[in-house]
Protein backbone atom coordinates (compact mmCIF):
# COMPACT_ATOMS: atom_id res chain seq x y z
CA UNK A 1 0.00 0.00 0.00
CA UNK A 2 1.50 3.47 -1.02
CA UNK A 3 -0.32 6.63 0.61
CA UNK A 4 -2.39 8.70 -1.92
CA UNK A 5 -0.80 11.57 -3.79
CA UNK A 6 -1.40 14.47 -2.59
CA UNK A 7 -4.12 15.89 -4.81
CA UNK A 8 -2.05 18.83 -6.16
CA UNK A 9 0.62 16.34 -7.84
CA UNK A 10 -2.09 13.99 -8.96
CA UNK A 11 -5.00 14.91 -11.69
CA UNK A 12 -5.78 11.10 -11.68
CA UNK A 13 -8.47 9.77 -9.16
CA UNK A 14 -7.57 7.37 -6.90
CA UNK A 15 -9.07 4.45 -8.67
CA UNK A 16 -7.03 5.48 -11.82
CA UNK A 17 -3.76 6.07 -9.71
CA UNK A 18 -4.44 2.44 -8.96
CA UNK A 19 -3.70 1.37 -12.56
CA UNK A 20 -0.98 3.93 -12.73
CA UNK A 21 1.60 1.01 -13.75
CA UNK A 22 0.37 1.13 -16.83
CA UNK A 23 1.32 4.60 -17.59
CA UNK A 24 4.90 4.50 -15.85
CA UNK A 25 8.34 4.50 -18.30
CA UNK A 26 9.59 1.75 -16.76
CA UNK A 27 6.12 -1.03 -17.41
CA UNK A 28 5.57 0.45 -20.90
CA UNK A 29 8.92 0.54 -22.29
CA UNK A 30 8.51 -2.30 -24.24
CA UNK A 31 5.31 -0.83 -25.55
CA UNK A 32 6.34 0.64 -28.37
CA UNK A 33 8.80 -1.68 -29.71
CA UNK A 34 7.76 -4.84 -31.92
CA UNK A 35 5.79 -7.39 -30.41
CA UNK A 36 8.21 -10.42 -29.95
CA UNK A 37 7.11 -13.40 -32.51
CA UNK A 38 6.44 -16.40 -30.41
CA UNK A 39 9.57 -18.26 -30.69
CA UNK A 40 9.74 -21.43 -32.59
CA UNK A 41 12.94 -21.92 -30.65
CA UNK A 42 11.22 -22.65 -27.03
CA UNK A 43 14.36 -23.11 -25.24
CA UNK A 44 15.75 -20.27 -25.58
CA UNK A 45 13.91 -17.37 -23.54
CA UNK A 46 12.03 -14.97 -25.56
CA UNK A 47 12.31 -11.77 -24.31
CA UNK A 48 15.79 -9.52 -24.09
CA UNK A 49 16.87 -6.59 -21.64
CA UNK A 50 15.96 -4.00 -24.06
CA UNK A 51 18.59 -1.24 -24.49
CA UNK A 52 18.54 1.57 -21.92
CA UNK A 53 16.49 4.32 -23.75
CA UNK A 54 17.94 8.14 -24.08
CA UNK A 55 14.96 9.50 -22.07
CA UNK A 56 14.23 13.49 -21.88
CA UNK A 57 15.32 13.83 -18.03
CA UNK A 58 19.27 12.36 -19.46
CA UNK A 59 19.10 15.60 -22.19
CA UNK A 60 21.51 18.00 -20.84
CA UNK A 61 19.25 21.07 -19.67
CA UNK A 62 21.11 24.13 -21.54
CA UNK A 63 20.94 22.28 -24.58
CA UNK A 64 17.46 23.20 -24.97
CA UNK A 65 17.82 26.96 -23.40
CA UNK A 66 16.38 28.44 -26.65
CA UNK A 67 14.73 25.76 -27.95
CA UNK A 68 11.01 26.53 -29.43
CA UNK A 69 7.68 24.50 -29.74
CA UNK A 70 5.43 24.68 -32.63
CA UNK A 71 2.92 26.88 -31.64
CA UNK A 72 0.49 24.84 -33.28
CA UNK A 73 1.22 21.43 -31.78
CA UNK A 74 0.91 22.91 -28.46
CA UNK A 75 -2.37 24.73 -29.50
CA UNK A 76 -3.94 21.03 -30.17
CA UNK A 77 -2.42 19.58 -27.41
CA UNK A 78 -3.51 22.42 -24.85
CA UNK A 79 -7.13 22.11 -26.66
CA UNK A 80 -6.98 18.17 -26.03
CA UNK A 81 -6.25 19.01 -22.39
CA UNK A 82 -9.70 20.94 -22.13
CA UNK A 83 -11.64 18.49 -23.75
CA UNK A 84 -10.41 16.08 -22.07
CA UNK A 85 -11.04 17.92 -18.75
CA UNK A 86 -14.07 18.86 -19.36
CA UNK A 87 -15.44 15.41 -20.42
CA UNK A 88 -14.44 14.88 -16.57
CA UNK A 89 -15.77 17.62 -14.04
CA UNK A 90 -19.07 18.88 -13.07
CA UNK A 91 -19.17 22.94 -13.52
CA UNK A 92 -16.89 25.77 -14.88
CA UNK A 93 -14.98 26.27 -11.28
CA UNK A 94 -14.25 22.21 -11.19
CA UNK A 95 -12.46 22.43 -14.73
CA UNK A 96 -10.77 25.70 -13.70
CA UNK A 97 -9.20 23.85 -10.85
CA UNK A 98 -8.38 21.01 -12.79
CA UNK A 99 -6.38 23.30 -15.60
CA UNK A 100 -5.10 25.15 -12.15
CA UNK A 101 -3.70 21.75 -11.36
CA UNK A 102 -2.26 20.57 -14.14
CA UNK A 103 -0.44 24.34 -14.77
CA UNK A 104 0.53 23.70 -11.08
CA UNK A 105 2.54 20.40 -12.58
CA UNK A 106 4.15 22.56 -15.26
CA UNK A 107 4.64 25.38 -12.93
CA UNK A 108 6.61 22.96 -10.46
CA UNK A 109 9.33 22.19 -13.26
CA UNK A 110 9.02 25.62 -14.60
CA UNK A 111 10.92 27.30 -11.35
CA UNK A 112 13.29 24.09 -10.73
CA UNK A 113 14.37 24.26 -14.24
CA UNK A 114 14.74 28.33 -14.43
CA UNK A 115 16.68 28.46 -11.53
CA UNK A 116 18.83 25.79 -12.27
CA UNK A 117 19.71 27.58 -16.04
CA UNK A 118 19.52 31.06 -14.30
CA UNK A 119 21.95 30.59 -10.85
CA UNK A 120 23.62 27.51 -11.76
CA UNK A 121 26.28 29.36 -13.46
CA UNK A 122 26.25 32.59 -11.00
CA UNK A 123 29.13 33.18 -8.74
CA UNK A 124 26.43 34.28 -5.96
CA UNK A 125 23.43 32.11 -7.07
CA UNK A 126 20.54 33.84 -5.32
CA UNK A 127 16.62 33.82 -5.21
CA UNK A 128 13.99 36.03 -4.66
CA UNK A 129 12.86 36.56 -0.67
CA UNK A 130 11.04 39.66 -1.13
CA UNK A 131 7.38 39.52 -2.95
CA UNK A 132 7.89 42.22 -5.84
CA UNK A 133 11.06 41.05 -7.39
CA UNK A 134 9.47 37.85 -6.88
CA UNK A 135 6.57 39.01 -9.36
CA UNK A 136 8.71 41.38 -11.57
CA UNK A 137 10.65 37.61 -12.08
CA UNK A 138 7.33 36.09 -12.91
CA UNK A 139 5.73 38.33 -15.07
CA UNK A 140 9.51 38.71 -17.00
CA UNK A 141 11.29 35.94 -16.80
CA UNK A 142 8.43 33.36 -16.35
CA UNK A 143 6.61 34.29 -18.90
CA UNK A 144 9.57 34.52 -21.19
CA UNK A 145 10.72 31.17 -20.31
CA UNK A 146 6.78 29.57 -21.07
CA UNK A 147 5.23 31.78 -24.01
CA UNK A 148 7.76 34.16 -25.33
CA UNK A 149 7.22 37.10 -24.37
CA UNK A 150 6.90 39.19 -21.19
CA UNK A 151 3.96 39.70 -19.55
CA UNK A 152 2.21 43.40 -20.33
CA UNK A 153 1.47 44.92 -17.08
CA UNK A 154 1.45 44.32 -13.11
CA UNK A 155 -0.80 45.66 -11.31
CA UNK A 156 -1.94 45.83 -7.11
CA UNK A 157 -5.27 46.10 -6.15
CA UNK A 158 -6.88 49.33 -4.68
CA UNK A 159 -9.20 47.53 -2.26
CA UNK A 160 -7.09 44.57 -0.99
CA UNK A 161 -3.64 44.79 -0.25
CA UNK A 162 -2.95 41.05 -0.43
CA UNK A 163 -3.90 41.09 -3.95
CA UNK A 164 -1.65 41.94 -6.89
CA UNK A 165 -2.39 41.07 -10.81
CA UNK A 166 -0.38 40.33 -13.89
CA UNK A 167 -2.21 41.11 -17.21
CA UNK A 168 -1.33 39.73 -20.69
CA UNK A 169 -3.39 41.84 -23.29
CA UNK A 170 -2.92 38.23 -25.64
CA UNK A 171 -2.28 35.17 -23.88
CA UNK A 172 -1.26 32.42 -26.91
CA UNK A 173 -2.15 29.28 -24.99
CA UNK A 174 -5.77 31.20 -25.43
CA UNK A 175 -5.55 32.72 -28.38
CA UNK A 176 -7.58 30.18 -30.67
CA UNK A 177 -10.07 29.42 -28.08
CA UNK A 178 -13.91 30.86 -28.26
CA UNK A 179 -15.73 29.95 -25.22
CA UNK A 180 -18.99 29.74 -26.07
CA UNK A 181 -21.89 32.04 -24.55
CA UNK A 182 -23.17 29.83 -21.86
CA UNK A 183 -19.74 29.35 -20.08
CA UNK A 184 -18.61 32.72 -20.57
CA UNK A 185 -17.01 33.60 -16.95
CA UNK A 186 -14.76 30.22 -18.22
CA UNK A 187 -11.08 31.16 -18.28
CA UNK A 188 -8.95 28.76 -20.17
CA UNK A 189 -6.05 30.84 -18.54
CA UNK A 190 -6.53 29.09 -15.12
CA UNK A 191 -3.78 26.79 -16.54
CA UNK A 192 -0.99 29.65 -16.33
CA UNK A 193 -2.56 30.46 -13.09
CA UNK A 194 -1.24 27.23 -12.00
CA UNK A 195 1.98 27.86 -13.47
CA UNK A 196 2.21 31.13 -11.10
CA UNK A 197 0.84 29.34 -8.34
CA UNK A 198 3.50 26.73 -8.39
CA UNK A 199 6.59 29.53 -8.98
CA UNK A 200 5.03 31.44 -6.56
CA UNK A 201 4.85 28.21 -3.86
CA UNK A 202 8.18 27.10 -4.74
CA UNK A 203 9.36 30.77 -3.59
CA UNK A 204 7.69 30.86 -0.56
CA UNK A 205 4.88 32.79 -0.71
CA UNK A 206 1.55 30.52 -0.64
CA UNK A 207 -1.16 32.26 -2.76
CA UNK A 208 -4.31 31.49 -4.18
CA UNK A 209 -4.00 32.40 -7.78
CA UNK A 210 -6.86 32.80 -10.45
CA UNK A 211 -7.61 33.80 -14.34
CA UNK A 212 -10.28 36.28 -15.04
CA UNK A 213 -11.08 37.62 -18.58
CA UNK A 214 -11.18 41.32 -18.43
CA UNK A 215 -11.76 41.99 -22.48
CA UNK A 216 -11.52 45.71 -23.43
CA UNK A 217 -12.72 46.56 -26.91
CA UNK A 218 -9.14 46.95 -28.57
CA UNK A 219 -8.22 43.21 -26.66
CA UNK A 220 -11.09 40.78 -26.92
CA UNK A 221 -8.60 37.91 -25.23
CA UNK A 222 -7.30 40.16 -22.28
CA UNK A 223 -6.90 38.20 -19.14
CA UNK A 224 -6.01 39.44 -15.62
CA UNK A 225 -3.99 36.41 -13.60
CA UNK A 226 -5.31 37.23 -9.90
CA UNK A 227 -3.06 36.74 -7.04
CA UNK A 228 -4.20 36.66 -3.79
CA UNK A 229 -1.36 36.08 -0.67
CA UNK A 230 -1.79 34.16 1.89
CA UNK A 231 -1.94 36.13 5.21
CA UNK A 232 1.51 34.72 6.24
CA UNK A 233 3.32 36.77 3.30
CA UNK A 234 1.92 39.63 3.80
CA UNK A 235 3.30 39.40 7.50
CA UNK A 236 6.75 38.36 6.77
CA UNK A 237 6.56 41.11 4.27
CA UNK A 238 5.64 43.60 6.93
CA UNK A 239 8.40 41.93 9.29
CA UNK A 240 11.04 42.35 6.57
CA UNK A 241 10.43 46.19 6.01
CA UNK A 242 11.92 47.14 9.35
CA UNK B 1 -15.59 42.29 -58.32
CA UNK B 2 -17.45 41.00 -55.26
CA UNK B 3 -17.90 38.57 -52.70
CA UNK B 4 -21.30 37.65 -51.89
CA UNK B 5 -21.18 34.41 -49.80
CA UNK B 6 -19.02 31.66 -48.21
CA UNK B 7 -19.99 27.90 -46.96
CA UNK B 8 -17.46 25.26 -45.36
CA UNK B 9 -19.29 21.61 -46.13
CA UNK B 10 -18.01 18.92 -44.01
CA UNK B 11 -16.79 15.72 -45.07
CA UNK B 12 -19.97 14.16 -45.46
CA UNK B 13 -21.85 16.98 -47.45
CA UNK B 14 -23.33 19.09 -44.42
CA UNK B 15 -23.06 22.41 -44.56
CA UNK B 16 -21.61 23.30 -41.39
CA UNK B 17 -20.91 27.32 -42.15
CA UNK B 18 -22.72 29.55 -44.29
CA UNK B 19 -22.65 33.08 -44.45
CA UNK B 20 -23.70 35.99 -47.12
CA UNK B 21 -21.52 38.67 -47.22
CA UNK B 22 -23.51 42.15 -48.53
CA UNK B 23 -26.29 42.00 -50.01
CA UNK B 24 -25.70 40.65 -53.55
CA UNK B 25 -27.68 37.32 -52.83
CA UNK B 26 -31.60 36.65 -52.92
CA UNK B 27 -32.52 35.02 -49.17
CA UNK B 28 -33.14 31.51 -49.24
CA UNK B 29 -33.96 29.48 -46.21
CA UNK B 30 -31.25 27.54 -44.35
CA UNK B 31 -33.12 23.97 -45.68
CA UNK B 32 -32.19 25.17 -49.30
CA UNK B 33 -28.65 26.21 -48.26
CA UNK B 34 -28.61 22.28 -46.80
CA UNK B 35 -30.15 20.91 -49.72
CA UNK B 36 -27.67 23.27 -52.59
CA UNK B 37 -24.65 22.11 -50.07
CA UNK B 38 -25.56 18.41 -50.20
CA UNK B 39 -26.18 18.53 -53.81
CA UNK B 40 -22.85 20.48 -54.65
CA UNK B 41 -21.07 17.63 -52.42
CA UNK B 42 -22.67 15.15 -54.74
CA UNK B 43 -21.74 16.90 -57.85
CA UNK B 44 -18.30 17.57 -56.61
CA UNK B 45 -17.34 13.57 -55.80
CA UNK B 46 -18.67 13.01 -59.36
CA UNK B 47 -16.68 15.54 -61.28
CA UNK B 48 -13.29 14.03 -59.56
CA UNK B 49 -13.96 10.29 -61.21
CA UNK B 50 -14.38 12.00 -64.42
CA UNK B 51 -10.77 13.16 -65.06
CA UNK B 52 -9.48 11.74 -68.46
CA UNK B 53 -6.11 11.04 -66.85
CA UNK B 54 -4.91 9.72 -63.46
CA UNK B 55 -6.90 10.84 -60.13
CA UNK B 56 -8.48 14.52 -59.95
CA UNK B 57 -9.63 16.60 -57.08
CA UNK B 58 -12.70 17.50 -58.83
CA UNK B 59 -14.17 20.32 -59.87
CA UNK B 60 -12.22 24.00 -58.78
CA UNK B 61 -14.59 26.63 -60.24
CA UNK B 62 -18.15 26.43 -61.55
CA UNK B 63 -19.52 29.48 -63.06
CA UNK B 64 -22.63 30.77 -64.34
CA UNK B 65 -23.31 33.67 -66.41
CA UNK B 66 -23.66 36.21 -63.62
CA UNK B 67 -21.48 34.59 -60.79
CA UNK B 68 -18.85 31.42 -59.85
CA UNK B 69 -18.54 29.11 -57.37
CA UNK B 70 -15.02 28.63 -56.18
CA UNK B 71 -14.36 25.23 -54.68
CA UNK B 72 -11.37 24.46 -52.54
CA UNK B 73 -11.24 20.91 -51.10
CA UNK B 74 -8.63 20.21 -48.29
CA UNK B 75 -6.86 16.93 -47.54
CA UNK B 76 -9.19 16.39 -45.28
CA UNK B 77 -12.56 16.11 -47.18
CA UNK B 78 -13.77 19.53 -45.88
CA UNK B 79 -15.01 22.12 -48.61
CA UNK B 80 -14.71 25.62 -49.10
CA UNK B 81 -16.80 27.57 -51.40
CA UNK B 82 -16.87 31.08 -52.17
CA UNK B 83 -19.63 32.65 -54.59
CA UNK B 84 -18.17 36.00 -56.52
CA UNK B 85 -18.23 37.88 -59.34
CA UNK B 86 -17.25 36.64 -62.61
CA UNK B 87 -14.25 38.61 -62.60
CA UNK B 88 -13.16 38.24 -59.33
CA UNK B 89 -9.70 36.78 -59.43
CA UNK B 90 -8.57 36.89 -55.67
CA UNK B 91 -11.43 33.84 -54.85
CA UNK B 92 -8.42 31.11 -54.44
CA UNK B 93 -6.06 33.88 -52.30
CA UNK B 94 -9.60 34.13 -50.13
CA UNK B 95 -10.26 30.73 -50.18
CA UNK B 96 -6.87 29.48 -48.46
CA UNK B 97 -6.89 32.85 -45.76
CA UNK B 98 -10.38 31.19 -44.68
CA UNK B 99 -8.66 27.55 -44.55
CA UNK B 100 -6.07 29.14 -42.39
CA UNK B 101 -8.71 30.87 -40.32
CA UNK B 102 -10.22 27.26 -40.32
CA UNK B 103 -7.86 25.30 -39.17
CA UNK B 104 -7.02 28.20 -36.11
CA UNK B 105 -9.67 29.47 -34.61
CA UNK B 106 -11.94 26.06 -35.54
CA UNK B 107 -9.88 23.20 -35.24
CA UNK B 108 -7.59 24.70 -32.29
CA UNK B 109 -10.66 25.19 -30.41
CA UNK B 110 -11.42 22.71 -27.38
CA UNK B 111 -15.30 23.52 -27.68
CA UNK B 112 -15.86 22.78 -31.18
CA UNK B 113 -17.18 19.36 -32.15
CA UNK B 114 -15.60 18.25 -35.75
CA UNK B 115 -18.14 17.98 -38.45
CA UNK B 116 -20.70 19.52 -36.41
CA UNK B 117 -21.64 23.52 -36.82
CA UNK B 118 -19.35 26.14 -36.37
CA UNK B 119 -20.25 28.77 -33.53
CA UNK B 120 -17.08 29.91 -32.72
CA UNK B 121 -16.70 33.91 -32.22
CA UNK B 122 -13.36 33.68 -33.28
CA UNK B 123 -14.07 32.14 -36.76
CA UNK B 124 -16.76 34.82 -37.34
CA UNK B 125 -14.35 37.61 -36.73
CA UNK B 126 -11.37 36.44 -38.55
CA UNK B 127 -13.59 35.85 -41.63
CA UNK B 128 -15.06 39.36 -41.04
CA UNK B 129 -11.31 40.37 -41.26
CA UNK B 130 -10.39 38.64 -44.34
CA UNK B 131 -13.37 39.69 -46.18
CA UNK B 132 -12.55 43.58 -45.42
CA UNK B 133 -9.29 43.24 -46.95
Amino acid sequence: MHAAPHPRFSVLSASAAQSSEHLSPAASSTRFSLPSAPSINTTAPASKPAPPRQTIYDRPLNKTRAAEVSASAFAFLFSEMVQYTQKRVNGINDLERRLNTLGYRVGMRVLELMSWRNEAAAKAPKREIRFLPALMSIHTQVWRAVFGKPADAIEKSVENADEYMIIDNDPPITRNISVPRDMSQLSCSSFTAGIVEAVLDGLGFPARVTAHNTPTDQLPNRTTILIKLEKSVIDREEALKT
Amino acid sequence: MAIWGLWVINKAGGLVYQRNLGDGLPHLTSNEYLVLAGTLHGIHAITARLSPTGTSSGANVISGETFKLTILLTATGTKFVLLTSLAENTADTVLSKVYEAYSDAVMKNPFHTPEMPIRTEGFDSRITAIMSG
